[in-house]
């Protein structure tokens, strides 16, 4: 029974709830069963005691559901993934966590990440790396990299994540699961733990298309405690294209070619040849500044984070580090605390930041920066006059083993390639698999116009559909893994 | 290139105390950072108006009316160290 409950999608258990089939309390039970026995590194808490009962009528009637590290949430560590704020329980809860709550998606466990979501491999948190459940020796990407492996992994029926410049995307994509960043200013960033705040935006990862949808339809709308965030047009439907006649896919040559691996690309190119066989008109088209992106957001995002990191002194919560030998030395106590706290990936972006904003270098780096983001925005906005989307492979690499490109940054910040120039653009993107290379998965990413989440969401869901990618190697590997360990279900289940 | 005493400039700015050994590693990581970024350089952006922020919302304030915030001692619980009904810092007087 319990084995079954696992294999289902958040929709499918969400139908399940709600036709009495099975009960909120159960499927909880399993999971959390799970949760603590995992061996991949995943999750920084895992709930016990008695789970309150969903909302009645609630549309999402108790699919439980894992949130990143970096949403506050009231009572329950909430650290980004960082010493400096080890054992910090806020005193209240991220709107979003909020709204899905509230629709019907307890919160299950926090996941692991990157500290304050800066890394592409999840290796620069400081509660240790995750393992990707595809090979053990491999990162999951970052930096929502818990919240990726533990759906992978069948861990966690879904996740929450962030994306400032593929956070998401590029792990799900080496995880072998859908991730969405949604258009800037879709969802309340009200509680999360800040990182670049023009960038930031939370999103699903997800076990398909459909439950991506699901989870964004209960995420999005206008919050009064978040200046940015926008009301939502319409409202987010469920998808249900299986063909996609006169969809028109954009291949912008400047990420599709040079930097990308071999096997990527093949897998790619076989994507694309079945989303031809749907309808597709595919044609190539250019984002000439997409080349720059990388550079721009290499200065942009750690700017923010320069100035958004600055709350982190040691005096209102968190670490402090004082120095019984000099006890009425502020400043010494603040530059302590954050030399203590900070781990060496925080401490470089901060340093690159300070460097960019800094008086004599601010017009060569951060306002250059800011003018090729424009250049980015008027790529994308005249590509989507000739086509509905564009598209790319997510990540430029399968998933690399552990420790490969922690001793080079540069190496690292490349795994970003292809996603920072939709980030700077604030347009919605998601990425499915689309197959694998050397045994490993790879993502194809669909990128379209401001608010397009739902038919970007149906051209995603009839190229899922069509390519039928089989998830099973991962859903086996999350650890307390046979049939035999998924029977154990029952310990620790709420009332 | 970013140098040694650079390093040390940016890290008094950032509140940042770097270890003896964290200096050199760092000026060299920021140099080849600094360096491929620096490719922004070439391109021709006369004229181009920096953006900012991607949404198209400008002005939106509003009502200044008093809300409901956290409970002090809420907040106060979190507090590496307190004084009475406020944070406690090292104090450069005392």
């Amino acid at each position: 029974m319990s084995a079954d409950l696992l294999e289902l999608s958040a929709a499918a258990a969400a139908r399940e709830l709600a036709a009495g089939e099975i009960a909120a309390h159960e499927l909880l039970g399993v999971y959390r069963a799970r949760a603590v026995a995992e061996e991949l590194n995943c999750f920084t808490w895992v709930g016990d005691g008695e789970a309150p009962a969903p909302p009645p009528g609630s549309p999402l009637g108790g699919v439980p559901l894992a949130v990143k590290d970096l949403f506050c949430t009231e009572g329950v560590p909430s650290q980004s993934g960082s010493r400096i704020l080890e054992g910090y329980r806020p005193p209240y809860t991220a709107t979003v966590v909020e709204r899905l709550r509230a629709a019907g998606a307890p919160l299950l466990a926090k996941t692991n990440q990157d500290e304050f979501a800066m890394g592409s491999s999840n290796e620069n948190s400081a509660f240790g790396p995750v393992l990707n459940p595809w090979d053990r020796t491999r990162v999951p990407g970052g930096s929502s990299g818990g919240s990726a492996a533990a759906v992978a992994a069948g861990l966690a029926p879904w996740a929450l994540g962030t994306d400032t410049g593929g956070s998401i995307r590029q792990p799900a994509a080496l995880c072998g699961i859908v991730g969405m960043k949604p258009t800037y200013g879709a969802v309340s960033r009200y509680g999360m733990i800040a990182f670049a705040s023009s960038l930031d935006q939370a999103g699903p990862l997800t076990r398909d298309v459909t439950d991506a949808a699901l989870m964004l339809r209960h995420m999005i709308g206008r919050d009064k405690r978040d200046a940015t965030s926008l009301s939502f047009p319409h409202e987010i439907a469920l998808p249900s294209a299986e063909s996609l006649a006169g969809v028109r896919l954009g291949v912008p040559a400047e990420l599709s070619g040079e930097g990308i691996e071999d096997g990527v690309l093949d897998s790619f190119m076989a994507a694309l040849r079945r989303a031809e066989e749907l309808g597709a008109e595919i044609e190539q088209v250019s984002l000439p500044h997409a080349p720059h992106a990388l550079s721009a957001y290499y200065v942009i995002a750690p700017a923010e984070a320069s100035s958004n990191l600055a709350r982190f002194d040691g005096v209102r919560y968190g670490l402090r580090i004082d120095d019984p030998a000099h006890p009425n030395d502020l400043l010494g106590m603040y530059t302590r605390t954050r030399h203590d706290g900070f781990g060496a990936e925080v401490k470089r972006r901060i340093m690159l930041g300070t460097y960019a904003l800094s008086s004599g270098y601010y017009d060569a780096y951060y306002g250059r920066a800011q003018r090729v983001r424009t250049k980015i925005v008027e790529d994308f906005r005249s590509v989507f006059e000739r086509v509905d989307f564009v598209v790319t492979p997510t990540s430029p690499s399968v998933a690399f083993p552990l420790g490969s490109r922690t001793g080079d940054p540069l190496a690292m910040y490349l795994s970003d390639f292809c996603t920072v120039p939709m980030s700077l653009a604030g347009i919605p993107a998601i990425s499915i698999p689309c197959g694998l290379s050397e045994g490993l998965p790879v993502g194809l990413q669909l990128a379209g116009p401001a608010f397009s989440e739902n038919k970007l969401l149906d051209a995603a869901h009839a190229i899922e559909r069509k390519l039928a990618f089989d998830p099973t190697p991962a859903r086996m590997a999350g650890g307390a893994g046979g049939p035999d360990a998924r029977d154990g279900g029952s310990a620790g289940a709420g009332a | 290139m970013i140098d040694r005493d650079e390093v040390l400039h940016v890290a008094r700015l950032a509140r940042l105390q770097l270890s003896e050994d964290e200096i050199e590693p760092m000026a060299r990581e920021l140099s080849v950072v600094l360096d491929h970024v620096a490719k922004i350089g070439e391109l021709d952006l006369d004229g181009v108006a920096p953006t900012t922020h991607v949404a198209e919302v400008t002005g939106r304030l509003r009502a200044d009316e008093p809300c409901e915030s956290l409970p002090r001692e809420v907040v106060l619980a979190q507090a590496p160290d307190v004084s009475g009904d406020g944070f406690l810092v090292p104090s450069p007087q005392a």
